[in-house]
């Protein structure tokens, strides 16, 4: 079995879940120059109200698909309506505030999120149901499985339904419109407060499917998992250069490999100081690199002032 | 602020020394009158409070006087434990003394502040958020790891038996006797940390005051205008971070000597989320309002175990555990007090001022005084 290959591979599947998860905060920051703290809870409520749906279902024997669909459905309706009242709640009436204000209060939204899932649904972690039968490939001397080839084709469909959203609608012209000048864009017309309202959205909804892919991805859901999810996307987006969209796509995939990557050959380069268990902290020095050497990311074109 | 008493009252000298006096005859006596009324239990939870005032104060410097919004405050503390628990415990048999530890470690911490503040510091306000939470993710993640293939921190588990603090060849921990006077550990620590925590508020309020406090206002309110007023802005940020973490590293060591006992478990985001509560409950950038903050989220949440009991007697069950509640309730805090008082709840009265001012005029003119001056 090619090692290389199949760590490229892993951090390819992985790196599709955080770029979908970076969607949401570059999408977000790109419009409001806020960093959406409480996104990666989003993606852990996705996750948990998945899981639970489908276990439900799968318990009361409906097909499979018709499963996978009805919990993603639900997933995405209580990511969206939750998304959508956060900002409502408590971004929107600090909109003119001074900048640490609404990341004070993003950050008190994803503490009450993730203790509220934890008195919803308990310590414990949740399995995700063995509805899928997991057949394995061999690509050239590496493995794969029908579940991860299902991730990335979902993770690549939603992230081309987004794409397009952005680049071809109405909303999404209004959302460009929006995220380079507030003002004038509703000078021209543009409903501001819709459309920030549409893109926690449609933000939410793509964590609502991430949600779902992780929770596939891992086998488990559990109340802790958004926050250093969040943080990895977050760093994605960061590296990709955020505001920027094909940046955040970019960015969640390199992350993906480099982690993977990183994990596998850490305990070789440190002649076996630092193991596996490092896998963590690529992410936050990459991030830590980014933002002090290139802080507008790979793609960015716009320098955000001094960072 | 608004005055109770009539305006003399507060000038007087001679009030001032009686007031003086009570209070610091008061602070003597409280672990006794807590332990009579509350039971030891409150005592301990005192020595708590006391410490996370230090810590509050510590992190008061970075986002209230710099306005630099810190969120990995937590691994100064760490750092600031780990060194006193490793120095001081039987995982490499090494017990150095306490008196000597404790400005150590607090030093080490200051180096780490300034290790982290010198890259990160050009950065703006939420992005810096940002890197020191993940400095203090990966602080935690060494802590947690570093059991091999050398075992330093003795991984999850922790270190044990970490030395206490000791006076005159005995424990402090270990109950004495002064003057017939029965003397537990919890109130041994009660004097040691309310020497060190007035030492600490003594040092803030010195540099609120001082040069560089003002520099630090100066940053928080425009940072290119206080550049143009010919402030390093750099290296005063960066100092404003070294004190901060001085502090934290100082009180990590007390922590150490005073829990016996570290663990990566005591020193996670939440840790950190806490702390900033203290300081923005309160009121960012004034000591009173700081150490209220601290103490109202040291005691309030310990009030929360009643909650339990009281359950099983309204509803029959305990519904929801008390604990489960602790964090939910802090997050709510956070959201609640940015949306209507974001000053907190004992701000300083200039801050106050310029949040909600007595007379709505005076912010529409200043305004516009500024505004004509920028044609």
């Amino acid at each position: 079995m090619d090692v290389l290959l199949q760590q490229v591979l892993n951090g390819l599947i992985l790196g599709s879940l955080y770029a979908m998860v970076a969607l949401g905060y570059t999408m977000v920051y790109g419009i409001l120059e806020l960093i959406n703290f409480a996104h990666g809870e989003i993606v852990m409520l996705g996750a948990m109200v998945a899981v639970t749906v489908l276990a439900v279902l799968a318990a009361l024997g409906v097909p499979v698909p018709l499963a996978l669909l009805s919990a993603l459905a639900a997933a995405v309706a209580v990511c969206v309506s939750t998304g959508v009242l956060v900002e409502r709640v408590a971004y929107r009436p600090l909109r003119n505030a001074p900048r640490l204000a609404p990341l004070i209060t993003a950050i008190g939204v994803s503490i009450v999120l993730q203790n509220l899932a934890m008195i919803v649904w308990g310590r414990q972690y949740l399995s995700f149901p063995p509805v899928l039968d997991i057949q394995i490939y061999e690509v050239a001397g590496a493995t794969v499985t029908n579940v991860q080839i299902l991730i990335v084709a979902v993770a690549a469909v939603t992230m081309g339904g987004l794409l397009v959203l952005v680049r071809r609608t109405r909303l999404g012209r209004a959302m460009r419109a929006t995220a380079q000048n507030r003002e004038v864009a509703g000078l021209m017309g543009v409903d501001v407060n819709r459309v920030i309202a549409a893109t926690f959205a449609v933000g939410s909804a793509l964590a609502a499917v991430a949600g779902l892919l992780i929770a596939a991805y891992y086998g488990i859901a559990h109340y802790n998992m958004g926050f250093i999810l969040g943080l990895k996307a977050f760093s994605a987006a960061v590296l990709g250069g955020i505001g920027n969209i094909p940046g955040a796509l970019l960015g969640g995939l390199l992350l993906g490999v480099i982690e993977s990557l990183g994990a596998g050959y850490i305990g070789d380069l440190t002649g076996g100081f630092l193991g596996s268990h490092y896998q963590d902290i690529f992410a936050f020095f990459i991030l830590i690199l980014v933002l002090v050497f290139r802080p507008s990311g790979l793609l960015g074109e716009r320098v955000p002032d001094r960072a | 602020m608004t005055n109770f008493l009539p305006e003399r009252i507060y000038r007087d000298p001679r009030i001032a020394r009686v007031a003086f006096f009570a209070l610091g005859a008061l602070l003597l006596v409280l672990p006794f009158v807590v332990e009579a009324g509350m039971g030891r239990t409150w005592v301990r939870i005192l020595d708590f409070a006391m410490l996370y005032v230090m810590l509050a104060l510590g992190l008061n410097i970075v986002v209230g006087y710099a306005g630099l919004l810190d969120l990995g405050y937590v691994a100064f503390y760490a750092v600031g434990a780990y060194f006193y628990a490793i120095l001081a415990s039987p995982q490499f048999g090494i017990h150095l003394p306490w008196w000597a530890l404790l400005p150590t470690g607090a030093g080490i911490a200051c180096l780490f502040g300034v290790l982290l503040g010198a890259p990160t510091l050009r950065l703006r306000g939420d992005y810096l958020a940002i890197v020191t939470l993940g400095f203090g993710e990966i602080i935690r993640i060494f802590l947690n790891n570093l059991n091999a293939p050398v075992n330093v921190t003795n991984g999850p588990q922790g270190i044990n038996m970490v030395d206490p603090v000791t006076i005159a060849g005995s424990a402090l921990t270990k109950p004495m006797d002064l003057f017939g006077i029965q003397i537990s550990g919890a109130h041994a620590h009660y004097y040691l940390f309310l020497a060190l925590t007035l030492l600490v508020i003594f040092i803030a309020f010195r540099l609120q005051g001082s040069r560089i406090g003002r520099a630090w206002a100066a940053i928080r309110e425009d940072e290119v205008a206080a550049e143009a007023m010919g402030i390093n802005t750099r290296n005063i940020k960066l100092l404003a971070f070294a004190m901060g973490a001085t502090f934290g590293g100082l009180g990590g060591g007390l922590f150490a000597a005073f829990q016996g006992f570290v663990s990566p478990e005591s020193f996670t985001l939440m840790e950190s989320i806490m702390i900033l509560c203290m300081v923005v409950l309160g009121g960012m950038g004034h000591i009173p309002g700081v150490i209220l903050g601290a103490l109202l989220l040291t005691m309030l949440p310990e009030l929360l175990r009643y909650i339990g009991p009281l359950q099983q007697e309204l509803v029959g069950r305990v519904v929801v555990d008390p604990s489960d509640l602790r964090m939910l309730l802090f997050g709510v805090a956070l959201v609640l007090v940015m949306l209507f008082r974001p000053q907190g709840l004992w701000p300083s009265p200039v801050r106050a001022r310029e949040l909600h001012p007595e007379n709505p005029d005076e912010v529409r003119q200043e305004q516009e005084a500024l505004y004509d001056a920028e044609r």
